[in-house]
């Protein structure tokens, strides 16, 4: 098992350094001078070289890649080029938008599908099933950012209950702070609710066929009590796997809601940086979404291994 | 008799509880976040939209009209060989932190400005001053190494505001200046606030609270306004919408003025540019009050030269760039491209430059012109067309204020190098009187118009959508500013 771990952790370490690498170069290789995105069309050659001397533009790639990747190992993101502060100060204030927004919107999706795509699945064929079905398949076809558009029209400028975007600060209070989440976190549940309600559905029937259930029921088990004894309990493994996929999907894609909406997270500050040539935070925050996979990903295989001794041979 | 009273106490209450209701905050609504607070280290015009005039100030200032007013300078002298100014600055004026401004603040900001690794947007606007001297605290001597006609000008732009030695280390994050507001607060990505400075040294602010909210989506920015979430949206983004608020009644709209000539910019060494027939076709070619309708909704007054129209020295030069399609194909063929020629057309973000694209590609396409259309990036526009000269045309505004001296600059974008031209702008960066700077000024206008350097569009309008109840806002944009010192609610 030791070896195992060590094995997986010697192919994470390679893996962030190559993700490094490509981030980098990828990044750099955009055309578009960070310093004349700043100032514009007035300014002289002698202010330009300035200003790529005080951001630290002026070195090799290669000087330049070991002083971020160096500045990383001790904890420092580097200092952004447009706004001037240091890049996990910028990240960290973001974070405490769009992780809140993340478990909202999934808490809300999860109290949607459970119950729809349990009570499809326990009547299968009946008014309930198609009525789920039927929506469900429109919450997927919907997009989001229009739903969400459409929820503005009517709940901001109509009826006046929520403000039409913006965020009103934790230090504003907690109510008032998830009030201004609301209607974003809705408008990303609606879709990810209706994939979720489908997986749950379809996965509880699949286990409601199985032979365990068929006993259970022999024993004497009403279809009710076995499905939530038996059925449920099996048919939340792929429901769990995809509610793990969908979380990192909501940390990382709400860029458009976040911009229907005019929230200050994540998403719309590596938006705003591709823009500006703010290399360095479209840098940091790439590096920081995929070194939190990476390691998902690793306590991930760790825990399979725990759960099933095969899988450690075999890796 | 008691009820009497009841009825004198209970009105005299709402009285003093509509009084205490007047509003005396505001929330003003813009596209573009500022990247930081230092207006003098950067050409984001979202910073000056801030903070210009509410926070910061300088010698001279910008006046809602264009016109040139006194700021911290209250009177100047200029002496007879125009080389040297005098600034006698404004008595008992502090910084928002409590220390005093005083000629040795002003000698500090301008050196910093100019100084060899100054990293001023405008550094050139200061290129004519050879030395500053703190006479004694409440004197300024600048001397010049050549006379500048336009110096009280060069002043009053944000990025020749004063700042202080004991804040500048900060300023970035948390500017602190002489204005009538002080700089609050700002949550990164959301608003930035301001608040009334009490000790102001002029006129005191009407407001007590100003939110500056960015709200960079168009769709959003049209549900924020009619939600009433913002009492002000500066620069509205969605010239379509504009009629819908003329119509309802909760909202004034004011159609303003702005400094951008919005130009199909030529890249006049690049064949077959080079050929001034070809330019002029070019300007024969472009239905400008189609673009202006159609990309901008209405919203524009064209141009036909580089010079804003709401500026008395402007003259009207369109008729010598008419819509002729006719007579542009007549061009064409005498220039030798009888059968039109194909080039690439570069466009920036901007609405005007993308919805005008299109209309200006089905136009010249009537006269015989292919073009490639590529939609670009800021960044990658400043590397490609702006940099690097590859490029056939493009379509961009120029906002700064009287910018016609680029023109004489050969290495520019758009390549023009003509020696009579540069001289002309010699002459006029030397010139102080009014009368020959008009007469240089229409020169000027007329040459450029005459070569067909670009294509003049039109000159850029921003609509502002307000509350009705709102006063006291700037019309017209002659620097980029949100002035919210003279706003105020009205009852």
């Amino acid at each position: 098992m030791l070896r195992f771990v060590a094995r997986r952790l010697v192919s994470l370490l390679v893996s962030l350094a190559v993700a490094s690498c490509v981030i980098f170069v990828f990044v750099e290789v955009v055309p578009g001078d960070p310093a004349a995105y700043m100032l514009g069309l007035n300014a002289q050659e002698d202010t330009l070289n300035a200003l790529r001397e005080q951001l630290g533009l002026n070195g090799t790639l290669l000087e330049r890649y070991l002083n971020w990747v160096g500045g990383m190992l001790r904890g420092d993101f580097g200092t952004s080029y447009t706004y001037r502060t240091p890049v996990s100060e910028m990240i960290g204030e973001r974070m405490w938008i769009s992780l809140p927004l993340a478990i909202y919107a999934l808490t809300l999706s999860t109290l949607i599908a459970f119950p729809a795509g349990i009570w499809a699945a326990s009547q299968r064929g009946s008014l309930v099933d198609v009525l789920v079905m039927g929506f469900t398949q429109l919450g997927v076809a919907i997009p989001n950012f229009w739903f969400a558009m459409l929820m503005v029209l009517l709940f901001a400028i109509n009826l006046r209950w929520f403000s039409a975007g913006g965020f009103a600060g934790w230090e504003a209070g907690f109510g008032p702070a998830l009030k201004s989440l609301t209607l974003p976190a809705i408008a990303l549940a609606l879709p990810q609710a209706s994939i979720l309600a489908r997986v749950m559905r379809s996965s509880l029937l699949d286990t409601l066929g199985e032979d365990y259930i068929r006993t259970a029921r022999a024993k004497g088990l009403s279809r009710r009590q076995a499905l939530w004894r038996h059925a449920l309990r099996n048919a939340l493994i792929p429901v769990l796997t995809i509610i793990g996929l969908q979380f990192s999907f909501l940390m990382a894609g709400a860029i458009i809601i976040e911009n229907v909406f005019y929230l200050p997270g994540l998403g719309r500050l590596v938006f705003q940086s591709i823009a500006a040539r703010d290399l360095i935070v479209v840098e940091s925050v790439v590096m920081l979404l995929v070194f939190a996979v990476i390691v998902v990903n690793f306590l991930v295989d760790v825990a399979y291994a725990l759960v099933d001794p095969r899988l450690r041979v075999r890796a | 008799m008691t009820f009497m009273k009841f009825a004198t106490a209970s009105a005299l209450a709402m009285m003093v509880a509509g009084a205490a209701a007047a509003k005396s905050d505001i929330t003003l609504a813009m596209q573009l976040e500022p990247p930081h607070l230092d207006p003098t280290s950067a050409a984001a015009g979202a910073i000056d939209s801030v903070l210009y005039s509410n926070v910061f100030e300088g010698l001279t200032r910008f006046a809602s009209d264009g016109s040139i007013i006194p700021g911290l300078a209250q009177s100047w002298e200029i002496s007879d060989d125009g080389l040297t100014y005098t600034f006698k600055l404004a008595e008992g004026v502090s910084f928002h932190d409590g220390t005093s401004m005083d000629a040795e603040d002003v000698k500090f900001s301008l050196d910093r400005a100019r100084a060899e690794d100054s990293a001023n947007a405008q550094k050139a606007l200061f290129g004519s001053i050879a030395e500053v001297e703190a006479v004694d605290a409440s004197t300024v001597k600048i001397t010049l190494s050549a006379p500048n006609g336009s110096l009280l000008f060069n002043l009053a732009w944000g990025d020749a505001v004063i700042v202080a030695p004991e804040s500048i280390e900060n300023i970035k994050q948390a500017p602190v200046g002489t204005g009538a507001f002080k700089f609050a607060n700002w949550v990164q990505g959301d608003n930035i606030t301001l608040e009334r400075n009490p000790d102001y040294w002029g006129t005191p602010a009407k407001l007590d609270k100003v939110t500056f909210k960015f709200i960079s989506d168009p769709t959003a920015a049209f549900a924020a306004v009619m939600a009433e979430d913002v009492d002000v949206f500066a620069g509205y983004p969605a010239p379509e919408n504009v009629p819908q608020f003329e119509a309802d009644a909760r909202f004034q709209v004011i159609v303003g003025n702005t400094e951008g000539e919005t130009i199909l910019s030529t890249n006049n060494k690049m064949p077959p540019f080079d050929n001034v027939k070809v330019r002029a076709a070019l300007a024969h070619a472009i239905d400008r009050q189609a673009i202006v309708d159609g990309a901008m909704f209405g919203l524009g007054t064209p141009i036909g030269t580089h010079f804003a129209p709401h500026h008395p020295d402007y003259v009207d030069l369109t008729a010598e760039s008419a819509y002729d399609p006719e007579k542009a194909k007549a061009l064409l063929a005498e220039a030798g491209f009888g059968d039109g020629f194909t080039t690439t057309l570069k466009l920036p973000p901007p609405s005007y430059a993308r919805r005008g694209g299109e209309i200006i590609a089905a136009q010249l396409r009537e006269v015989g012109i292919q073009t490639e259309i590529t939609n670009l990036e800021w960044a990658q526009w400043l590397e490609e067309v702006f940099k690097g000269k590859d490029y056939g045309l493009t379509i961009v505004s120029h906002t700064e204020p009287m910018d016609i001296g680029i023109y004489a600059r050969p290495d520019y974008y758009f390549q023009y190098d003509d020696a009579e031209f540069q001289a002309m702008n010699t002459a006029l960066e030397a010139e102080a009187d009014v009368a020959k700077r008009s007469a240089l000024l229409d020169k000027m206008q007329r040459k450029i118009a005459g070569d067909y350097v670009n294509g003049y569009l039109f000159q850029l309008a921003i609509p502002t959508i307000a509350k009705a109840g709102v006063r006291g806002l700037w019309e017209n944009a002659p620097t980029q500013a949100n002035d919210m010192t003279g706003v105020y609610w009205a009852e």
